[in-house]
């Protein structure tokens, strides 16, 4: 599924790709219905007068395959055998996923993307948009990212993959076939990654250590916000996703190593992008690090490619990366004015 | 580039860096010196800070800025990746300044360093007066000023002989940026502003 925002200029010289993270979809911006209890996951940032401007750009926004969310993926039914892929779904890289993408420009008729940004796994696409397609990218903004997983970070996707793969209404992946889903493994993979998206500092503002009820019930009912809260959002994940997309999502982002062809070097990797980057990360951000962010500015410089970085002042964590941050947001709508104008030398 | 004229001390600067040079810029303010060289050197160019309204005002030149705090050291720069590392007016607000020159000679070939003279005259008269000077060149009050490591042009000469760094070439300026009878007689009484050039001693750099 595709959602695009603002008009393609007559030299199709104006389209800007987002792409999404792991749980996002092409619905980035706008409502569908004034119904809608929510706008698009990026709606701070994607509008008339938004950093990234539709009044300027042609913004597509696509779910990725092996989505849920009207992409083909693991619960789309396979031709051959009319039941869901599940399982049988290959798992995709992030390679796997730009090389689609560039179909899709060509299906736009869309020669060079003007820029192509994206925060977290979206960064990740980003990044490998300019190594793989050099020729049909004029700029990257990475937000959020990481030139690869820690093993921190792996070993988080890891336990809400355990906690999907052993839920027994998990079935192997052919839970379609049994008309259940694997709620609890969904839940607790989703409340694990709520926890690694969030500060510290943001949970404690948001939750403190208060208790629903006047005292504690010494017992495992929700008794604390926090507790209450991380359910909900849970339960709410399980409504809207897909339990094997989230395995492959999950998988994705632990692959994604552009450095691994080139001898663990980044530098090598970015040798001949001819993007230039922006780099955007958090203070905040503890899953995907500021200190990450600075690998690739540094590859990108060993590389002598353009680069800018500038890190955020945030509090939330992770998350910041859908926030309208003042500098964030300045930093962002200079940078694409002058994509846009190009009027860069 | 049709823009606003470059300061005075920065143009001379200019004069020092060559065509297609790889260049570092500490403290690159708004990055009009880097949009600069990059119209008329051809540079290939980042410049460093950590003021955010700078960055803002870098990104929206279309100069490369990486936020970075100077005195936290250039450790993520590989040696000899520049051929010039260039830092205006900010040697005297640095933790450690030795420490900072050693590493833009370690970054870079060649180092560019201008500070405000500490020698010159209206300074001396407000410590003789038994003030603390507040003159065009160090404007804030003691209590409000970011400059920690004041040093005249003797001081910072001796420090380069000390550590070996070769000064390739110097411009000592007066107020309006110029250069005059007087900074040759006794340039550490006259000049209001020093522009270095430097070099790593030989066989350090690799």
């Amino acid at each position: 599924m595709v959602e695009t925002y603002g008009q393609l200029n007559a030299q199709r010289s104006n389209a800007l790709l987002v792409c999404h993270a792991l749980s996002g979809d092409h619905h980035a911006a706008g409502v569908h219905s004034s119904g809608d209890r929510k706008p698009g996951w990026w709606d701070t940032c994607i509008g008339p007068g938004k950093p990234i401007d539709t009044d300027r750009f042609f913004v597509v926004s696509l779910n990725n395959l092996g989505g849920c969310r009207g992409s083909t993926g693991p619960s789309t039914a396979n031709p051959e055998t009319g039941e869901p892929y599940g399982p049988d779904f290959p798992l995709l890289t992030v390679r796997d996923w730009v090389r689609s993408q560039a179909l899709l420009a060509d299906h736009f008729g869309i020669n060079r993307w003007a820029a192509v940004v994206g925060g977290s796994l979206g960064g990740m696409q980003v990044m490998q948009w300019a190594i793989d397609f050099p020729e049909r990218i004029g700029h990257a903004v990475v937000i959020a990212s990481a030139p690869r997983l820690s093993a921190q970070n792996i070993a988080f996707n890891e336990i809400a993959r355990q906690s999907i793969l052993t839920d027994p209404a998990f079935h192997g992946g052919r839970f379609y076939a049994h008309n259940t889903v694997p709620s609890n493994g969904l839940k607790l993979a989703r409340m694990l990654g709520h926890i690694t998206y969030l500060s510290d500092e943001a949970m404690r503002a948001k939750f403190g250590n208060e208790l629903r009820a006047p005292r504690p019930g010494f017992n495992f009912d929700v008794e604390f916000e926090v507790e209450s809260y991380l359910r909900y959002q849970g339960q709410r994940f399980v409504e809207r996703f897909d339990a094997n997309t989230y395995l492959l999502m999950t998988k994705a982002l632990d692959y994604f190593d552009p450095a691994r062809d080139h001898g663990g070097r980044l530098a090598d990797a970015f040798r001949h992008a001819q993007a230039r980057f922006l780099v955007i990360a958090f203070t905040s951000d503890w899953r995907f690090s500021p200190e990450r962010s600075r690998e690739i500015v540094q590859a990108l410089v060993e590389a002598g490619k353009d680069v800018s970085y500038t890190l955020i002042d945030s509090e939330l964590g992770h998350d910041d990366f859908l926030m309208a941050i003042p500098h964030y947001h300045d930093v962002l709508r200079g940078y694409l004015r002058r994509v846009a104008e190009g009027t860069f030398t | 580039m049709s823009g606003p004229s470059l300061r005075p001390d920065l143009a001379l600067i200019v004069d020092w860096i060559r065509p297609g040079a790889r260049v570092l810029d500490l403290g690159c303010g708004d990055g009009i010196l880097l949009a600069h060289l990059t119209q008329t050197r051809q540079v290939q160019g980042y410049g460093l800070e950590i003021d955010e309204p700078h960055i803002t005002a870098c990104i929206n030149a279309g100069v490369n800025v990486i936020e970075a705090d100077i005195d936290d050291g250039l450790k993520e720069f590989r040696s000899n990746s520049f051929d010039v590392v260039i830092m205006t007016q900010a040697l005297q607000a640095l933790v450690r300044p030795d420490l900072t020159i050693a590493e833009m000679l370690r970054v870079g070939r060649r180092a560019i360093i201008t500070f405000p003279n500490f020698g010159h005259w209206r300074v001396r008269r407000s410590l003789f007066r038994g003030h603390m000077p507040v003159t065009p060149a160090l404007p804030e009050p003691w209590y409000a000023t970011p400059n920690i490591h004041l040093c005249t042009v003797h001081d910072f000469e001796a420090l380069c002989g000390e550590r070996g760094w070769r000064i390739q070439d110097r411009r000592l300026l007066d107020r309006s940026h110029r250069e005059g009878t007087r900074m040759r007689i006794a340039p550490n009484l006259f000049a209001e502003h020093a522009l270095y050039l430097l070099e790593a001693p030989a066989g350090i750099a690799t």
